[in-house]
């Protein structure tokens, strides 16, 4: 007997949710081919001004470097710290494993808007002894984004390292192993998947932070987020459509082929 | 130092030194704020629980919380139901439908509601383009809007508790409920909902605790106007500055968010002590 579909009911509805859940992304579409300065639908004239001034401005070009790079650096730094924090939780089982593994989550619990503020109050105590990593700088917002994304490195990691074998370091151990060698050339090519996946979660979230970004950054340090921030708060830019527009095919885009090719390869393995 | 000792300093030590550096000490630093800032006592305290204007805010901040939680695990569920028992071409379309939304960034969202929404929006454009309506409704820069934003960006964080307590349910209890004799609406009033009802729970706790401490899409679809917990915080550090009080509201956010966190472990397993 096989397992009860969801019935006409149930259909009816989902549908309707999906076409909530997708309804926004495709508004904003027509709005970017506004040639109007201010958000509206085009009537009769579709114009691609504001394609246009994404490239004839500067800023939004320098805006994306600069999220790339911040994204770059913070997912690398994250990854790394966390790779190490979850390995020594799964190799030295320490005693109080709960409680550090909580501290190290804390920020991804922590209501988003603590977290700014404590970000905020973290780089102007820091501010007042450098210029370097301070308020408005990116380096602070490299350490802040750090913070932020870290935790979801370690779950990630987490995951992985719960399923490989413990015998295989037991037995690396055995062997006489050093630390680095268990580390670098046992455990590590088994969750390499895994901490990839770390590192590409964690850029995309820092790539996208903005709750965080607004409190630490002014006018010196703006990120792509930052940057649509500014122009959706006061007198709202149809660049930020066309912006928006872009992101969303890329995302659709890698999402798509993502699905292909499962669906190709699980089309394949039946055939 | 033993061997295992130093292995861990090396290997815990760096990322817990820089979290107990970026955000536990500055955190006690924010508790200091909210005793001292402008002067010594519990005066922002009893400020933030006695001042109307901060009491309406929390408020509103609840009322939309709870509102947005109901909204977004009942939305979550429907597709959640098509997502993992519905036939291939269902799965395929409701995953994509979820994830799609879930990795686009949450400024683009709100975006794509202020197009949708706003007076020279698309549906405004629209009504008024048939003669429905002949001035806009005003569906942004209210609690309207906020409340649609945030279901819309929180649907997909509820689906995921949902769609594992479906995937753990046993299909036998169903079928032996079909068995003997209940139908389609029966089984699932009296036998499927209830068996799925840790992960409606789940689901709730986590919307409910990502509402609360939500700053962006509330602060672009409320326009400044329905101005929630997170938003008064940032109006209090940067614009009419009271960075006492500020604090002081943060870390009322801060021990609600962790006495539901304490909720949501037990509901999760209930079986062990925390």
């Amino acid at each position: 007997m096989k397992p009860t579909r969801p019935g006409l009911v149930a259909v009816v509805l989902a549908a309707l949710v999906a076409v909530f859940l997708l309804m926004p992304l495709l508004a904003v579409i027509p709005v970017s081919f506004t040639p109007k300065r201010f958000l509206s639908v085009p009537e009769d004239v579709w114009s691609l001004r504001h394609y246009q001034s994404l490239i004839d401005e500067p800023e939004w070009a320098r805006a994306a470097g600069l999220s790339v790079l911040i994204g770059l650096a913070s997912a690398a730094l994250a990854t790394a710290l966390a790779f190490l924090f979850s390995l020594g939780i799964w190799m030295l089982r320490p005693r109080y494993a709960g409680a550090l593994m909580g501290l190290a989550l804390l920020p991804m619990v922590a209501p988003p808007v603590v977290s700014a503020l404590t970000l905020y109050f973290f780089l102007i105590t820091l501010g007042q002894v450098n210029d370097f990593v301070a308020y408005d700088s990116v380096p602070g917002v490299i350490l802040a984004h750090m913070v932020m994304i870290s935790p979801f490195a370690v779950v990630l990691i987490t995951v992985s390292l719960a399923q490989i074998d413990r015998r295989i370091d037991l037995a690396a151990r055995v062997m006489g192993a050093g630390l680095f060698t268990r580390i670098f050339r046992v455990i590590l090519p088994n969750i390499k998947f895994g901490v990839l996946t770390a590192f590409l979660l964690t850029f995309v979230l820092s790539w996208e932070e903005i709750g965080v970004t607004i409190f630490i950054t002014s006018v010196d340090v703006a990120t792509l987020p930052r940057l649509m921030w500014m122009g959706l708060r006061d007198n709202i830019d149809p660049a930020i459509a066309a912006v928006s527009v872009v992101l969303i095919v890329i995302v659709t885009a890698v999402i798509l082929t993502r699905t292909a090719v499962q669906v190709a390869r699980s089309r394949r393995g039946e055939g | 130092m033993s061997k295992s000792m130093k292995s861990a300093l090396l290997l815990l030590g760096p990322l817990l030194a820089f979290l107990m550096l970026a955000y536990v000490f500055p955190f006690l630093g924010i508790l200091r704020w909210s005793f001292t800032l402008p002067e010594l006592g519990l005066g922002n305290y009893s400020d933030a629980l006695t001042d109307p204007l901060v009491l309406s805010v929390f408020w509103r901040t609840l009322r939309v919380c709870v509102i947005v939680t109901v909204v977004s695990v009942a939305s979550a569920y429907v597709i959640t139901l098509l997502w993992v028992r519905g036939g291939p071409v269902q799965r395929l379309v409701m995953e994509l439908c979820i994830l799609i939304p879930f990795w686009i960034s949450v400024l683009t969202r709100a975006f794509g509601w202020l197009a949708l929404l706003s007076n020279r929006g698309l549906i405004n454009t629209w009504l008024q383009g048939i003669g429905l309506t002949s001035d806009p409704l005003t569906m942004v820069r209210n609690e309207f809007g906020v409340v649609v934003g945030m279901a819309h960006f929180l649907i997909p964080f509820a689906v995921f508790p949902l769609a594992s307590a479906m995937r753990n349910l046993d299909e036998r209890v169903l079928l032996a409920a079909r068995g003997m004799g209940a139908g389609r609406q029966r089984v699932f009033w009296t036998v499927f909902l209830p068996m799925t009802a840790p992960g409606i729970l789940g689901a709730a706790l986590i919307v409910f605790v990502f509402a609360l401490g939500f700053f962006v899409t509330p602060a672009i679809l409320g326009g400044g106007r329905s101005v929630m917990v997170a938003e008064l915080v940032y109006l209090r550090i940067f614009q009419s500055p009271n960075w006492g009080l500020g604090a002081a509201i943060s870390v009322i956010l801060m021990i609600g968010v962790a006495f539901l966190m304490g909720a949501l472990m037990k509901a999760v397993r209930p079986g062990e002590k925390s």
